[in-house]
């Protein structure tokens, strides 16, 4: 059994493939670990057997192995809360894209995983229900928003993951549990069925435990091609290659000093971002620097257009037609009641901010100012990508900090995305890869391209991955199952 | 830079209930983050064109055909409060 959890899970394709393992071996396998997890990774677990679409798994090309799906993610019938109160016992009368496509390709739901509430935080502290505890050190945070997800896969609970990614939600996690983790380009994946945070910069991604695993859930995400039912989503233009580049040669790596010499990133992080730079010239890659001017305005501006977004998204939690109801007075104490004590401390920060942002008198200095920086951004990266093929910095600016040491200080919070804001303003894909430990602690390394690079992006990290052999086996091994 | 009175309007717009302990945790939070943002205040953005959207998208249409969409039952199932036929509210002049 055990050794079964040792397989990423291309690897566990296989075996289901050549007879050894069947998919429901798989399955069991990983939900008796998810059963005992003491993580909090999870806040609901799908019945046994996985039987998603009829027939046999192991005849489809992800063969059965199962999925841990984030809770943002409807799935018809089974309680879907983006780990919020207001959403508590709802069930969708539909299923997310990406949930039916993953399925259908071979891949049934494992459970729901634990997140920060509505997707925003960078610690899951903001899960109404539970934080998750990183398998790593488990007084510390796994990072968030998709902090369940990460957790989940970094200590063998699934074997694999979807989460989303507004801001860093899931390239932080996936660096601070060690793992990768890959926003794609805006529009490649279907948002339909995902509950929505902030429109024009949600995207689904994989967290996984290698880059081939990563690509695999790519190429079935994106597979199927535009979705009718989201009109943001795009035809991914080529098909998705499974990475099997070991050299960088050829490929010019652009170092961005507004992120990489921020004062904000840690010394053990630079450190083994610098050790990584080497290694880029060893595997035959070159490294320059590159200016992305405007990127250090990236939080200032995404802290006005995401809770933005967010305040007019988060308005149809009004107590009406789904969810929690609260109130016994008129409707306007209804909607007031309902939302006061169905939403939690940061979702209520964020509408307030969202809100005073886009009011009469303050909508052009906020929100118009940073559509226009989103802009500046936008074609920072564009000028980028004529000198260098792929841009490089750190992930997150720190390793996994303690449960608690952040939640009094919301500005300090926002700066664990200082890193990967930037990307999503632009759209562009980025990929985050364990870049080593420091003081025993994951390190992410983060890979970004140009819009639908992602077999670049995905290249380049393989052939890192193939050369640092980060081994994500530690939390694995029981440390998982004794917090 | 943002005061109760102003915690309060925007609340009142936001349709969001807030303790007093509330208010005043706010008004220090939101100063913080306003603080901070304002930095964008300073950058030179004339006839810089504002991005709603990265995806170059205009128009997305789809035929104009009818199709099936949700049962009513299905739609109501969710509801805190439903009649067979619609989603039931208290008068918005209710006492």
């Amino acid at each position: 059994m055990s050794d079964l959890v040792e397989l990423s899970a291309a690897q566990a394709a296989e075996r289901v493939r050549a007879g050894e393992v069947s998919p429901g071996e798989l399955f069991a396998a990983y939900r008796e670990r998810a059963e005992g997890e003491e993580l909090g990774a999870f806040l609901s677990l799908a019945e046994p057997g996985p039987e998603a679409g009829g027939g046999d798994p192991g005849q489809r090309p992800l063969a059965g192995v199962p999925l841990a799906v984030k809770d943002i993610f409807c799935v018809a019938d089974v309680p879907t809360t983006a780990a919020s109160r207001i959403l508590e016992g709802y069930r969708p009368p539909y299923t997310a894209t990406a949930v039916e496509r993953l399925a259908a390709a071979g891949a049934p739901m494992l459970g729901k995983t634990n997140m920060d509430e509505f997707a925003m935080g960078s610690s899951n502290e903001n899960s109404a229900f539970r934080p998750v505890r990183n398998p790593w050190a488990t007084e510390r945070v796994p990072g968030g928003s998709s902090g369940g997800s990460a957790a989940a896969v970094a200590a063998g609970l699934a074997p694999w993951s979807i989460g989303t990614d507004t801001g860093g939600s899931i390239r932080q996690p996936a660096a601070l549990c060690g793992l990768v983790g890959l926003k794609p380009t805006y529009g490649s994946v279907s948002r339909y069925g995902m509950i929505a945070f902030a429109s024009s910069l949600d995207q689904c991604g994989p967290i996984t435990r290698d880059t081939t695993d990563a690509a695999l859930l790519l190429r079935y995400l994106v597979n199927g091609g535009r979705d009718p039912r989201d009109s943001t989503s795009v035809d991914y233009p080529n098909p998705v290659d499974l990475p099997s580049a070991e050299r960088l040669d050829g490929l010019r790596f652009g170092v961005v000093p507004e992120l990489a010499g921020a004062e904000a990133i840690e010394p053990g992080v630079k450190e083994l971002f610098d050790a990584t730079l080497a290694r880029i010239e060893e595997l035959g890659g070159a490294v320059e620097e590159i200016s992305l001017p405007h990127t250090e305005h990236g939080l200032s501006a995404y802290y006005v257009l995401a809770p933005a977004e967010a305040s007019a998204n988060l308005s149809r939690y009004d107590g009406v037609r789904f969810g929690l109801r609260a109130g016994d007075g008129d409707l306007l104490s209804l909607y007031e009641r309902t939302r006061s004590e169905g939403f939690g401390d940061e979702v209520k920060r964020r509408i307030m901010l969202g809100t005073y942002a886009l009011s009469s008198g303050y909508y052009e200095a906020y929100y118009g100012r940073a559509q226009r920086v989103r802009t500046k951004i936008a074609e920072d990266f564009r000028a980028a990508f004529e000198r260098v093929d792929l841009v490089v910095t750190p992930t997150s600016p720190s390793v996994a900090f303690r449960l608690g040491e952040r939640t009094q200080d919301p500005m300090a919070m926002y700066m664990s995305d200082y890193c990967t804001v930037p990307m999503s303003l632009a759209g562009v894909p980025a990929i985050s890869i364990p870049a080593g430990l420091s003081e025993g602690l994951p390190v992410g390394f983060q890979i970004t391209g140009p819009a639908f690079s992602e077999n670049r992006v995905l290249g380049a990290a393989h052939a890192l991955e193939v050369a640092i052999g980060f081994d994500t086996s530690p939390p694995r091994r029981g440390a998982a199952l004794a917090p | 830079m943002i005061d109760r009175e102003q915690v309060l309007q925007v609340a009142r717009l936001a349709r969001l209930e807030l303790s007093d302990d509330e208010v005043e945790r706010m008004a220090g939070e939101l100063s913080g983050v306003l603080n901070h943002i304002e930095r964008i205040g300073e950058l030179d953005l004339d006839g810089v064109e504002p991005t709603s959207h990265v995806v170059a998208l205009e128009n997305v249409l789809r035929a104009d055909e009818p199709a099936p969409s949700l049962t009513r039952e299905r739609a109501l199932a969710g509801a805190p409060d439903a009649t067979d036929a619609g989603f039931r509210v208290p008068s918005p002049g209710a006492p």
